[in-house]
């Protein structure tokens, strides 16, 4: 298909300029050509390049693209305008987003430094998270289809790929062939799998590496061998290339590239977590090397992945409902010992139902509290202070297998310091004591409780006191 | 056009009811029933009597297996053995009128609407009952159904199981289990094949009662479960006297 001129009107919209010509399809800025229905926000029509020459493939997955972009919502995504008859006049309009792909920083002659990777993975976890729980998966996450607003939001485009579970994968075939762009492509997709959450968080590893390192870690494989590799090779450690680099941050990258899907973060949400509290990342051997695992380690893992094979993957919203991320408010003034241990029981049978669930156990303190004359009462010995406590609170619980943070936020508004933190780390889950954060008499004021129960973006838990310590006086004293 | 595709009511006056009230409150403007009307239920009257004003009213009434058992006279159902199954349409048979036999006996085996091709078993053959339950049958059901000209879709009943079956990217056909109440978008430039799965007897651990509507103004294809009063139904089944009880625990359990 050749270039459209400005001016050209296509199924009542005016082509402005082309604004993206790609290998697959041209995009170009477009408006309504009577004026209203006007949205409200400018719009870009993707119309693929398909002529005599062109395969199956990019029909197929303009198709793809039809089906599931107009059941996409969310900050994350453009909005779904319009689109043509395939057959016909085949193109999509959707919102035209003003931004930067990842491209630009990429191409920047300087390496971004850590704060500006850490944000720009934060970003791209936040929104890929916003997908799944859409049950959709990307599968074709790269430099050029992750869009940024700032370096803290990013959209994703171009769901050419994409699986959706509640739609027949018009990309699957019997032979399971792998579907993908070979530098991006994770290796359960190389062996056909199509559904899997955890295929975005390794392409996004892969983007984290470029970023850092400027080298890809599996290199741009031509082969079926070359896709191969990344079943069982481990990259060379970015600091190896960036000595500078801190170690949570390469823990966090390759935790991303990890060969094996169970091996990485279990949902996009707790990549996001991790990038956006670099303290609270556990290093292991991972984040601490500077040389690749050996020829040996290397020898085991390729026998076993002669063995990996093609397993269907069960809804995305499902997997990802299933390692949430559980938030805890401990309070700190007027509590009593029967409030903690029942926000501990609580919190200790959400977790035991939800093994690899990740647990964050948050104090609010008032910001007047802190005095910068007074050591005892400095900011940062307050804030280790109550991090202490938090710890001491937490030591009841059995976290095996739970990653667990403690944060101590300043606010002088409890409630909506809660509900903002749960907002911004996507918690599925928040526990609370149901008469902590303010006085029972307050029946007619908005409470913190209620204000949380009513703002939070997802699951609140009260807790009333546990019964045996009240109980028990009780009965004795009768 | 709004069609609201029903199969396997199997005498099922609650289901049956259930599912023509959800279809119609969904904008449904032609019904079409897929066969098996009567057969293991309790009320075989009232359903055929429903499917006869449902007929004259314009929409597509097809035969089933069961609904072909039930009309052979007495006689002929002794000669095919006591099997439970003939046992009910023996049953079924006294139940009916001469004239809703007269309706059954002539009932067609397919039909073709707004370019559907709408069979109780399988398109390639379907006095043969063949069951439509996995990739190669439907394919061969689909390339029976696509010799009749302008035909993309094959709805098809009798396996008591909503699945669709497509052409992915390869060259056989791919399986896929759909989500109840979520539109699924099924544009004629793909060749489909649909088990709308069965209004008075889910045999999939669900008491709910199944069937599926087509929109075919923008090809969406929408399979549904709809809730009904199943124990009344179970009851119906007891209250008869002479049907098995485990046809009335069925309907309880959905198995």
């Amino acid at each position: 298909m050749k270039l459209l001129e400005p001016g050209t009107e296509v199924d009542g919209f005016t082509v402005l300029e082309c604004i993206h010509s790609g290998g697959m399809a041209h995009i170009y800025r477009v408006e309504y050509a009577m004026g209203p229905p006007n949205p409200g926000f400018p719009l870009a029509m993707k119309i693929p390049r398909m002529t005599a020459g062109d395969g199956a493939e990019t029909i197929v997955s303009f198709e793809v693209e039809n089906q599931i972009l107009p059941s996409l919502t969310g900050p994350h995504v453009p909005r779904f305008v319009a689109a043509g008859d395939i057959d016909r006049l085949p193109y999509l309009v959707m919102e035209y987003v003003h931004g930067r792909t990842l491209d630009h920083w990429l191409e920047q002659p300087e390496k971004p430094d850590t704060e500006t990777i850490a944000r720009l993975g934060a970003a791209m976890g936040r929104a890929v998270h916003s997908l799944h729980q859409q049950n959709v998966c990307h599968l074709d996450l790269k430099p050029g289809n992750v869009l940024f607003t700032s370096e803290d939001h990013a959209y994703l485009l171009d769901f050419g790929l994409s699986c959706h579970a509640h739609y027949p994968d018009l990309l699957a075939e019997e032979l399971r062939k792998a579907v993908g762009s070979p530098v991006w492509i994770a290796p359960e997709q190389v062996v056909g799998v199509r559904g899997d959450p955890r295929s975005d968080i390794f392409a996004i590893g892969v983007m984290l590496y470029e970023l850092a390192t400027g080298e890809l870690p599996f290199g741009s494989p031509t082969t079926k061998g070359g896709l191969r590799q990344r079943l069982w090779m481990t990259p060379a450690p970015p600091r190896q290339y960036r000595p500078d680099m801190p170690e949570w941050l390469q823990e966090t990258i390759l935790r991303c590239l990890e060969p094996e899907a169970a091996r990485r973060h279990p949902s996009a949400a707790h990549l996001a977590f991790d990038l956006t509290h670099p303290g609270q990342v556990q290093i292991t051997a991972r984040g601490q090397r500077t040389r690749g695992p050996g020829l040996r380690t290397h020898f085991k893992r390729w026998i076993k992945a002669a063995g990996m094979y093609y397993q269907p993957s069960p809804l995305p919203t499902r997997q990802i409902e299933e390692v949430p991320i559980v938030m805890v408010a401990v309070p700190h003034a007027d509590v009593s010992d029967v409030t903690l241990y029942s926000l501990r029981q609580a919190v200790g049978r959400s977790l035991g139902i939800r093994p690899g669930a990740r647990l964050a156990c948050v104090t609010v303190i008032s910001p007047s509290a802190s005095s910068s004359t007074d050591d005892e009462r400095s900011e940062t010995s307050l804030h280790r202070q109550h991090s202490t406590r938090l710890r001491q609170w937490a030591e009841g619980l059995d976290l095996s297998g739970h990653s667990v943070s403690y944060h101590v936020l300043e606010s002088g508004d409890v409630a909506q310091a809660l509900v903002r933190y749960a907002e911004g780390n996507q918690v599925s889950m928040m526990i609370l004591g149901a008469a902590t954060h303010g006085l029972q008499t307050q029946r007619f004021i908005a409470t913190v409780p209620m204000r949380v129960a009513r703002d939070a973006p997802c699951t609140v838990i009260l807790v009333k006191q546990a019964l045996p310590f009240a109980q028990l006086a009780a009965e004795y004293t009768e | 056009m709004k069609i609201a595709l029903l199969s396997d009511i199997h005498a099922n006056r609650q289901a049956f009811d259930a599912c023509l009230a959800h279809a119609r409150a969904h904008g449904a403007q032609h019904i079409a029933l897929l066969g098996d009307l009567v057969g293991y239920g309790g009320d075989p009257r009232y359903v055929v009597q429903q499917a006869m004003a449902i007929a004259a009213e314009g929409g597509t009434v097809l035969c089933g297996n069961h609904d072909a058992l039930a009309v052979l006279p007495p006689a002929a159902l002794g000669k095919a053995g006591a099997t439970v199954a003939t046992h009910g349409a023996r049953w079924t048979h006294s139940q009916l009128s001469a004239e809703e036999r007269d309706f059954l006996t002539h009932l067609p085996l397919t039909a073709v609407v707004n370019h559907t091709m709408l069979v109780h078993a399988s398109a390639d053959a379907p006095e043969r009952w063949r069951y439509v339950d996995n990739e190669v049958v439907a394919g061969q059901c689909l390339d029976a159904a696509l010799r009749h000209p302008g035909v993309r879709h094959v709805f098809c009943g009798h396996v008591h199981r909503q699945m669709l079956y497509y052409r992915g990217t390869g060259h056989g056909l791919m399986r896929f289990a759909p989500v109840p109440g979520v539109p699924v978008p099924v544009p004629p430039r793909r060749a489909w094949v649909a088990t709308i799965g069965s209004v008075g007897q889910p045999r999939d651990g669900d008491t709910r009662a199944m069937y599926a509507l087509l929109d075919t103004a923008h090809w969406q294809l929408r399979f549904e479960r709809v809730p009904y009063h199943h124990a009344e139904a179970a009851a119906a089944v007891r209250a008869t006297g002479e049907l098995p009880e485990s046809f009335a625990h069925r309907l309880e359990t959905g198995r």
